[in-house]
């Protein structure tokens, strides 16, 4: 069975799927009760579950996650809400020292089965801390899963998966596509590091994650109209990258494009691409392209649009990637390198 | 808008002035009306199973920085000096409640059964962790100062979720009342009226930095009362006020009433660590000062004062103390490396198909180097 749901819909259903089939699962976070979340994500679930279960916290991230880690060694499985991707800094101690080490260190006496929920992502059109990717920070870190979801069926599925997992899950939700509607099958199990390839082609690979994935199979859309054959990868999961899946893409295609909103410099590009590189040097037909956000602080979102991936973007990156003309062409490295000095 | 402040709690902060103490430094027994109330089952029995506890603690304490010196273990912090503060609250709990405790809670790890020999692999730097959690209800030992502050606040809210009157204890020094984690985990105790027990054993000293650099010279245990958690500033090398002040605070967890504070006012009569050198930053006079508070001589006195031939109590105790010593000392001294593969154990509960890939190929390349040396 089917339903339609928003994006935000769907990932309060999950949350009150998770919390109707097993009573250990809490949520906590600030203003998930009454208020339903500043996004209304938990909306209802406080009125239905109570407020024993459903818990507006302090405001104190580090503290959220620190005190779910003294729950998890009562056995709870607490599902954490950061209200805002640039909020969590405050907590990152307590997740890349604690939750993520505590099996390691108590050589696996210890389980930390933790989802931290995490709005990530720009084109809201908001200030400053509130359209931030910060994945890449938990990617690197040993010990975290870390993924995201691209549609309302991947944010329920997923999101089912986190809470079921006895790793600690941080589950990044595009809050740019919360309110984006699609067919949910509650039945649809979903694993926590297998990407989806979700549109198939034989000239190029685009592999994105969230918010970028809508992007990419308008880019496979419009490409095909002077036809190219662009193949999208939902890489679904960001730790562990799921490279199987993408090296057996490119070995097809001999291009790859990876796209994120998250700046370019040490991410999740740099890390798909070099393990392509790796294990696929010699099914490369070109260098392999990125479009991401650029290596700035998020820009004030009047011109968050120049900054984020866009279709024109992805295009011309597999203009690049098929050595057809492109907005490069013509850029003269040399000039622009010599003002910089 | 108008707010109601509550009444004041006559004991929201006890012993602000000159800490709470039941045992004087001749073993003279002092009288003091709340920490009594909690006391009158200590008899001269009761009161040298505490002496050998701290007897059994201490002899721990100095095998172990011993077995660093001689090159058995690769590093030690030393309670040296503190084994009342940890004894007494240690005693003061359960099996069944928790405790969230640093690096320096060797008390208590051996006082709740830690497996010995594990405890000395960490030291040995084969393990991060020394013992099961689970087994002995203690938390695995703490390095990120305060941290664990949050995890003890944490357990003692689930525990009252489910409705258990278990509670947690979570044990910090002097220099971690700077941290956020902890001024945050008595936000949430206070919030949540969490059954947890907050003992920050002032030694004076965070590494090399005296109590005032944190303090501003306030005593510490004013500040909880800032929270709305009633606090008890306590002579540290008591054990018996130590007993009674953590009994106190968690027979008011178990009826409900939440957190309470414990300064346990004591000293670090050894290095921050063996790597530390406190001559660079504080006087021999100053260390001689608090051996003369010594916490286990002050018992002694305190059972003798009371009639007790001591002749067979000591004697007991270096038995009890020699056998663990010996068992320590083995257990460091033939500890088997962990192997190098279990380097990709325990990261996931579910190994990702990455790291075994990584797993694999080291395993490839240690084989490599077996291949070539032969």
């Amino acid at each position: 069975m089917t339903e339609t749901l928003t994006l935000a819909k769907a990932v309060n259903a999950a949350l009150a799927d998770a919390l109707e089939g097993d009573d250990r699962v809490l949520l906590m976070g600030e203003d998930i009760g009454q208020l339903g979340g500043v996004f209304r994500v938990t909306d209802g679930l406080q009125a239905r579950f109570g407020a024993q279960r459903v818990i507006d916290s302090p405001l104190a991230e580090s503290a959220i996650i620190g005190t779910a880690i003294g729950m998890s060694y009562r056995g709870f499985r607490v599902v954490t809400e950061i209200q805002f991707d640039g909020f969590i800094y405050p907590a990152f101690d307590q997740i890349v020292a604690q939750v993520a080490k505590l099996r390691y260190r108590s050589r696996g006496r210890v389980s930390m089965p933790l989802t931290i929920r995490v709005p990530y992502g720009g084109a809201i059109g908001s200030v400053e801390h509130h359209s931030e990717s910060p994945e890449s920070y938990f990617a690197h870190t040993a010990g975290l899963r870390v993924v995201t979801a691209s549609t309302p069926q991947e944010a329920y599925s997923t999101l089912r998966a986190a809470i079921a997992s006895d790793d600690p899950v941080l589950f990044f939700e595009p809050k740019g596509k919360y309110y984006t509607k699609g067919e949910v099958d509650r039945s649809i199990v979903r694993d926590l590091e297998t990407a989806n390839v979700v549109a198939s082609g034989r000239d190029v690979t685009i592999a994105a994650y969230g918010p970028t994935v809508e992007t990419a199979l308008r880019a496979a859309i419009a490409a095909a109209d002077e036809g190219i054959e662009v193949e999208v990868i939902d890489l679904r999961s960001i730790s562990p990258l799921d490279v199987d899946t993408v090296v057996e893409s490119v070995q097809r295609t001999g291009r790859l494009v990876v796209t994120h909103e998250a700046p370019a410099e040490a991410s999740v590009s740099s890390e798909l691409i070099t393990s392509v590189v790796e294990r696929a040097f010699s099914s490369l037909e070109a260098p392999p392209e990125r479009v991401t956000g650029y290596d700035t602080p998020y820009p004030p979102s009047a011109v968050e649009h120049d900054y984020l991936p866009s279709l024109d973007r992805l295009l011309d990156a597999v203009d690049r990637t098929l050595g057809r003309r492109n907005s490069r062409t013509e850029l003269d490295y040399a000039s622009v390198m010599g003002a910089a000095r | 808008m108008s707010i109601t402040v509550p009444a004041p709690d006559p004991a929201l902060a006890a012993g602000l002035d000159c800490p709470l103490r039941v045992l004087d430094l001749d073993g003279t027994r002092l009288h003091d009306p709340l920490l009594d109330a909690h006391l009158g089952d200590i008899d001269e029995s009761a009161l040298a199973d505490l002496y050998l506890d701290m007897v059994r603690v201490r002899r721990l304490d100095t095998e172990a920085f011993a077995l660093t010196r001689q090159g058995h273990l690769v590093l030690w912090p030393p309670l040296l000096g503190q084994e009342a503060a940890q004894v007494g609250a240690a005693r003061s709990l359960e099996q069944r409640d928790w405790v969230f405790g640093s690096y320096r809670e060797h008390g208590f790890a051996l006082l709740r059964g830690a497996d010995m020999a594990e405890f000395a692999r960490i030291w040995k730097a084969y393990a991060h962790g020394g013992w099961d959690p689970h087994e002995i209800n203690m938390a695995p030992s703490q390095i990120i100062i305060g941290a664990q502050s949050l995890h003890g606040v944490g357990y003692a809210m689930a525990a009252k979720m489910d409705g258990s009157d278990e509670v947690a204890l979570t044990a910090f020094g002097d220099g971690a009342t700077s941290e956020g984690d902890v001024n945050e985990a008595l936000v949430w105790a206070s919030a949540f009226q969490a059954p947890v027990v907050f003992l920050c054993q002032n030694n004076q000293y965070a590494i090399s930095e005296p109590v005032a650099v944190q303090s501003g010279g306030l005593p510490l245990a004013l500040r909880p009362t800032g929270f709305g958690i009633p606090s008890m500033r306590v002579d540290g090398n008591d054990v018996l006020a130590m007993l009674a002040a953590g009994r106190i605070a968690v027979e008011r967890a178990r009826a409900g009433g939440g957190p309470t504070f414990i300064e346990a006012v004591t000293y670090r009569r050894g290095p921050h660590t063996t790597t530390d050198d406190p001559k660079r930053y504080r006087d021999e006079a100053e260390v001689e000062a608090w051996v003369a508070k010594d916490p286990i001589d002050r018992v002694e006195r305190a059972l003798e004062r009371m009639g007790v031939d001591m002749d067979p109590v000591r004697a007991e105790a270096k038995v009890r103390a020699d056998r663990l010593a010996k068992e320590f000392r083995a257990a460091a001294e033939h500890a088997e490396p962990p192997a190098a593969e279990e380097i990709f154990d325990n990261v996931y509960a579910q190994p990702s198909r990455r790291l075994e890939r990584q797993r694999a190929e080291h395993l490839a390349f240690v084989a490599s180097l077996a291949e070539e040396s032969k």
